[in-house]
């Protein structure tokens, strides 16, 4: 009964998303505030509703109801609570649940968080955000509905949840990641209400950045977390791959970064506005592309969802028509006239302008490499595929470019800056990062041009930044006073900026330096790698709910032979579903990770065992740590809780010497 | 003049949905077939162990007729979907299927072999995905199509089952000489 009420409320939901993306747009027209009254409630409901149909599912998960088909494909009376709730999100069905639960989640919070916002703009944000659920909505009820049954034959018990998806990294890297993606259709949605009501002026740039900038967040955690995850459980010692999925949330993150900033350019000077809503709509779209070429098949990943054509054409359909609308619109209402707002070639609105072309080049690489074996195969040019090297050879450069010009970007302001006084500002960096960069190499080991150019970025950032900090927090009142004078967006994007610079040095280096070896090891055998010796004293048989496992107890002693610490790397045989999992022995350093994985078991008790010494691998996800705190506290800042100031309106110019290349820039973004 | 220009990103857009129609129209059998840098290639050379009895083996030994070569694992439960499929093709149409395990635990292939049957007429051990890295294996399972002197045929990833046998595969083992007198007959049926 419980799922047959879950699927009513579904069903309920797509009523009200129906009824939200007409009323309120139609009131918006024909003027009248009781039909845009409606937005709010029916976005409240929209999202009741479909939090009611999710909380079902859960209960056919955690009630071990195996006469609903999803639940008996993806979980096992054996698997433990906490588990088979994080299976609700497990499978296809389920996790494109979770992405409607989560949209109608942000259009709720919009409808919640608005109050400063004109009744007109907020239903036509509502209206919009309607639409897509609309599509979403049909896409779960209509081709992959996690309330199907197994009736009358329903199985005793489960096939059990994929063991890799068994552990808490995958149980928060989804939500995360689904929040972000998701997240960006508020920004979508802005941009599109914009267009359409022919108000793109600061005003909506400032309502927009929040939103961006929370979802942006999430994003870069969900990222972060799967590459952990990847990590730890694959046992490979891998943190990226470039696999069409992983690259699937890399381009809105970079896309999403581009428009960060851009917006940042539009709120403070009222310039740059079509580039910016192209941005809007790219981001999201890239989200969407992102779900299409996951769910649909269309490329081979080693991480796909099932693939079936009825879903992809599905979801090809719900790409094309959002994003063919929306870019519809764009070209009809963006505005060609810009803002009489001059600036210099050494200005921030130039340095941020920059910051957008490299981003949107790199966002296009991912999209290029991750679409060539398809176009590839199109033309019938044969069957291809892009390995980590071209991304590598690409991606060095471009975060190398990257990083110079945001060091130098910091210090320029809005319209002009003397180039004196970037010169003046930077120089110092500039010597002390070229010396540091020279010299750690060989601290470390031995040098090697990427470790250099990857810690040359790193400190140039760092130390550009501090330099910055330090000029703004020097007051007549003292550098605390100062400090406590800093604005929460400014601290933000500090702590974003550092974020970059410490997942750089934990790029470089555990690309660098990293140590690896696969050896054949019995109990009682020892390795010495580098300052470490590892002991395998013995092999154990551990039982856990619904696995058996064999786990290694691996000594680490440091050169005077004092025990570091003890890894228990495990090879597990997960019963039901018979598939074998390995759980790598880990011990985490902020300097170091020693990570201990069980290969194959050999002959007489002896296993193949992988021991690798990666240094500074902890870096890459803290600075994903650092990038996220600052964009929440950027977030917090007073301005946002202000009531709005009368919009900065931009005025029309009919000559636009600035705005206008903007406009033709996205041709490369395709 | 200026809104032309708008219109760009839509226009490269429609080209992408252009693309991505034509990727989902596909034939899976088609996506699975994926890169074939070794198509019509002979075998990479290998040196390799049998799974039973660790006797060393090299690619000389994948000659003389035509056959597949299954890429499997008991950590891979696509595996054992495609398993009794294995069975049905070595047992009723008499198919030289080679088993390359992959990346897997000696012991615990044997078990597998032992309980659910072994539709292998070889069994090559390739714990450290030697011979998988050189094919380019993406993972289990696949299978290949090896015509009579060593050469790759046609690369399936993914399940192998009565469709993809009876659609793709036979028909490939079939154009470089597959089944002799009795086991044609068998194949019209099937």
């Amino acid at each position: 009964m419980i799922p047959e009420l879950g699927h009513l409320a579904l069903i309920l939901a797509l009523c009200l998303a129906i009824i939200l993306a007409i009323v309120p747009l139609v009131g918006s027209y024909i003027r009248d505030g009781g039909w845009m009254g409606y937005a709010r409630p029916l976005a409240a409901g929209q999202f009741a509703l479909t939090l009611l149909s999710f909380l079902c599912l859960c209960w056919a998960f955690v009630a071990n109801d195996f006469s609903v088909a999803y639940v008996a494909n993806h979980s096992n009376s054996l698997l433990p609570i906490y588990y088979r709730i994080s299976a609700v999100w497990g499978g296809h069905e389920g996790s494109l649940l979770l992405w409607v639960l989560i949209l109608t989640g942000w259009t709720f919070a919009v409808a919640a968080f608005s109050r400063q916002l004109p009744l007109d703009m907020v239903a036509r944000v509502l209206s919009v955000m309607g639409m897509i659920s609309i599509g979403f909505m049909f896409f779960v009820l209509m081709t992959s509905n996690p309330f199907d049954r197994y009736l009358p034959h329903s199985p005793m018990d489960g096939t059990d949840l994929n063991p890799l998806l068994q552990d808490i990294g995958l149980i928060l890297h989804p939500p995360m990641l689904y929040m972000g993606y998701v997240g960006f259709s508020v920004a979508f949605a802005f941009a599109i209400a914009a267009l359409m009501s022919g108000r793109l002026d600061a005003a909506w740039a400032r309502w927009s950045r929040p939103w961006t900038t929370v979802a942006w967040c999430f994003l870069t955690m969900g990222i972060a977390l799967g590459s952990w995850w990847a990590y730890y459980e694959l046992g490979w010692g891998g943190w990226w791959f470039w696999d069409p999925v992983e690259n699937a949330s890399f381009m809105p993150w970079l896309a999403g970064t581009a428009l960060m900033h851009s917006l940042a350019v539009t709120e403070k000077r009222g310039i740059f506005k079509s580039w910016t809503v192209l941005l809007a709509i790219f981001v999201f779209s890239l989200s969407l592309l992102g779900t299409f070429l996951v769910r649909s098949g269309v490329l081979t990943s080693v991480h796909a969802f099932a693939s079936d054509p009825t879903r992809g054409r599905f979801v090809l359909a719900l790409l094309g028509v959002t994003v063919g609308a929306s870019l519809l619109l764009y070209a009809f209402r963006a505005p060609t006239v810009s803002g009489r707002v001059s600036y210099k070639f050494w200005s921030r609105e130039v340095f941020l302008l920059f910051n957008n072309i490299l981003l949107l080049v790199a966002t296009v690489t991912v999209l290029l490499g991750t679409l060539y074996p398809l176009a590839m195969d199109a033309l019938d040019m044969g069957k291809l595929s892009i390995g980590p090297p071209y991304f590598n050879m690409i991606f060095v450069p471009l975060t190398a470019i990257l990083s110079g010009l945001l060091g130098v970007g910091i210090f320029t302001r809005w319209k002009s800056t003397d180039p004196k006084v970037l010169l003046r500002e930077l120089w110092l960096a500039a010597v002390v990062s070229i010396v540091l960069a020279l010299a750690l190499p060989f601290w470390f080991g031995e040098f090697r041009f990427q470790v250099f150019l990857g810690l040359l970025m790193a400190l140039w950032i760092s130390l550009a930044t501090f330099r910055d900090l330090w000029n703004k927090v020097q007051r007549k009142a003292g550098v605390a006073a100062g400090v406590r004078q800093l604005s929460r967006s400014y601290v933000g994007m500090v702590l974003g900026h550092l974020g970059l610079a410490i997942s750089i040095v934990g790029i470089c280096l555990v690309s660098n330096y990293n140590v690896e070896r696969d050896m054949r090891m019995a109990p009682g055998d020892a390795v010495t790698m580098g300052n470490y010796q590892f002991r395998l004293k013995e092999i154990r048989h551990v039982e856990g709910p619904n696995y058996v496992s064999d786990q290694g107890y691996v000594e680490v002693l440091d050169k005077d032979g004092d025990l570091v610490t003890v890894l228990l790397p495990e090879k597990r045989n997960y019963v039901v579903s018979r598939s074998i999992m390995t759980e790598a022995g880990i011990s985490a350093g902020l300097f170091r990770d020693l990570y201990v994985a069980m290969g194959e078991s050999l002959d007489d008790g002896a296993w193949a065992v992988r021991v690798h010494y990666k240094p500074f691998v902890r870096w890459i996800w803290l600075g994903a740590i650092f990038m996220s705190v600052g964009g929440v506290i950027a977030v917090m800042d007073r301005r946002y809780r202000l009531k709005v100031k009368p919009a900065v309106k931009a005025r029309a110019n009919p000559q636009g010497p600035a705005g206008e290349p903007l406009s033709a820039e996205p041709t490369k973004a395709g | 003049m200026k809104r032309l220009l708008l219109f760009i990103p839509l226009i490269l857009f429609a080209g992408m949905v252009v693309l991505f129609n034509w990727g989902v129209d596909q034939d899976p059998d088609s996506r699975t077939a994926l890169e074939a840098a070794r198509l019509n290639q002979p075998v990479p050379a290998f040196q390799l162990t049998r799974l039973e009895d660790q006797s060393p083996v090299d690619q000389t030994i994948l000659r003389g007729q035509p056959m597949l070569l299954n890429v499997w694992a008991t950590w891979c439960p696509a595996c054992s979907v495609e398993h009794p499929d294995f069975m049905k093709l070595a047992q009723e149409h008499g198919v030289f299927i080679v088993g390359l395990n992959y990346k897997d635990d000696r012991d615990a292939a044997l078990k597998w072999l032992n309980d659910l049957g072994d539709p292998y007429s070889l069994n090559l051990f390739d714990p450290e995905g030697r011979l998988g890295f050189d094919l380019g294996v993406y993972g289990a399972p696949e299978t290949y199509v090896i015509d009579s002197t060593g050469v790759i045929r046609y690369r399936h990833v993914g399940v192998v089952d009565e469709r993809v046998w009876t659609e793709v595969l036979a028909p490939i083992m079939r154009a470089y000489g597959f089944g002799g007198s009795e086991s044609t007959a068998q194949e019209n049926e099937a």
